[in-house]
């Protein structure tokens, strides 16, 4: 009976939000005390904890989710609100339009290449580089193209995740051992390499290069997405060998909701096995 | 606030359905994203309560990204399999970006200055 009730609380979204936001509140009260060691990213600390915690309760995961489900969807107006630092600096923005092009597509480009070369001579099969492939680009386009070359789009959104938690954690120190000082610089290499989760950590540091990282995330899905197909193509790699360009548009491809209607979906057949185990 | 709340949603939903049926290849709200940042720019300012709506989001922005990433527990099969690839790929290609990005950046920036 005890076990069914607490069933029934799992399917609302009482106790996702709760532990989601209590972990995350918990370990920004531990960061703090740790004088803001950038080891200590409350991002992959809580999603450790959270991990660790829906492991050992025994919660299938797409249950979690669809009780958290609210927090994944406020990323979608908080993508949006990216316009405001980015109007704000709209006049020095256009002044930069060569040099951020430049540092863009080259970053892009780059980011694919060294990914699946990486990827490959460590030992990843074909599908997991081409999952890897994608990974510094926002997670709605990540899994998209992932989905395209032939990749696992589950496993690209995971890829994604981890990218901005690494790139949160190592892109302050990296830029400073680079000697970059520029706010516009550090904001576009942290947006080309971690899209939205660099982005929140740079407004975390300075809320101007926001604007910068913000840009570099919004922008840097099409060529990526353009890369690797032609990429893919002329080594032959892609099964159907589509022309890059002229590629018929996929109803359904590009959806942000693509990932969580797929983890919905599984979720209901976790509900219904979950419903099944008590009795 | 509530006004904020309106225009970012409202913005977010015209970008869906960019989308969806202007077939966009890009997600909704990084269009809703690029549209706002349009009319605000032909504006020219950024009304109140938009900007404090806007600034409390982006500081909580971190936590949105909890719940997706949990979902690394349901793959811990392939990351038993291919840790190593997947762990030099993820922090060397990251790190390799960041760094090509800020250097051509700048290298472009200090060429144009020299001109």
């Amino acid at each position: 009976m005890e076990e069914n009730e607490v069933t029934t609380l799992w399917t609302t979204p009482l106790p996702g939000l709760l532990i989601t936001v209590l972990a995350y509140v918990v370990i920004l009260r531990v960061q703090a005390a740790c004088k803001g060691h950038p080891l200590a990213n409350p991002v992959a600390l809580s999603i450790v904890a959270l991990a660790l915690f829906v492991g050992i309760t025994g919660v299938p995961y797409p249950t979690y989710f669809e009780s958290a489900r609210f927090l994944h969807f406020l990323l979608g107006p908080a993508t949006v609100a990216l316009a405001i630092p980015l109007a704000r600096e709209l006049p020095r923005l256009r002044a930069l339009f060569l040099p951020i092009l430049a540092g863009l597509l080259c970053g892009n480009l780059s980011a694919i290449l060294s990914a699946l070369w990486l990827g490959r001579i460590f030992g990843a099969n074909q599908q997991v580089a081409l999952s890897l492939a994608p990974k510094s680009v926002t997670t709605p386009i990540a899994m998209a193209i992932a989905d395209k070359i032939g990749g696992l789009p589950s496993l690209t959104a995971v890829l994604v995740i981890t990218t901005g938690v690494i790139g949160a954690v190592m892109g302050p120190w990296l830029l400073t051992k680079l000697r970059i000082t520029d706010a516009a610089t550090r904001g576009i290499a942290m947006g080309v390499s971690s899209h939205g989760l660099g982005t929140a950590r740079v407004y975390q540091e300075f809320s101007e290069a926001s604007a910068y990282s913000g840009l570099a995330m919004g922008l840097s899905g099409l060529p990526t997405a353009i890369f690797l197909l032609v990429l893919l193509t002329a080594l032959g790699l892609l099964a159907n060998g589509p022309s890059p360009l002229g590629t018929p548009y996929t109803p359904g491809l590009y959806f942000p909701s693509r990932q969580a209607a797929a983890i919905a979906t599984s979720g209901k057949d976790f509900a219904k096995t979950g419903a099944k185990a008590p009795h | 606030m509530f006004v904020g709340i309106s225009i970012l949603l409202a913005c977010q939903a015209t970008g869906e359905l960019l989308a969806r049926f202007a077939h966009v290849p890009l997600p909704g709200p990084v269009l809703g994203m690029a549209l706002l940042a349009v009319l605000l720019a032909a504006i020219k300012r950024i009304p109140e309560g938009l900007a404090t709506t806007s600034d409390a989001l982006l500081k909580a922005m971190p936590l949105f990204f909890i719940p997706a990433g949990v979902g690394i527990l349901t793959l811990s099969e392939t990351f038993r399999s291919a840790w190593l690839p997947i762990g030099v790929a993820l922090v060397g290609s990251t790190a390799i970006a960041m760094t090509v990005t800020a250097l051509v950046m700048k290298a472009v920036l200090k060429w144009r200055r020299t001109k």
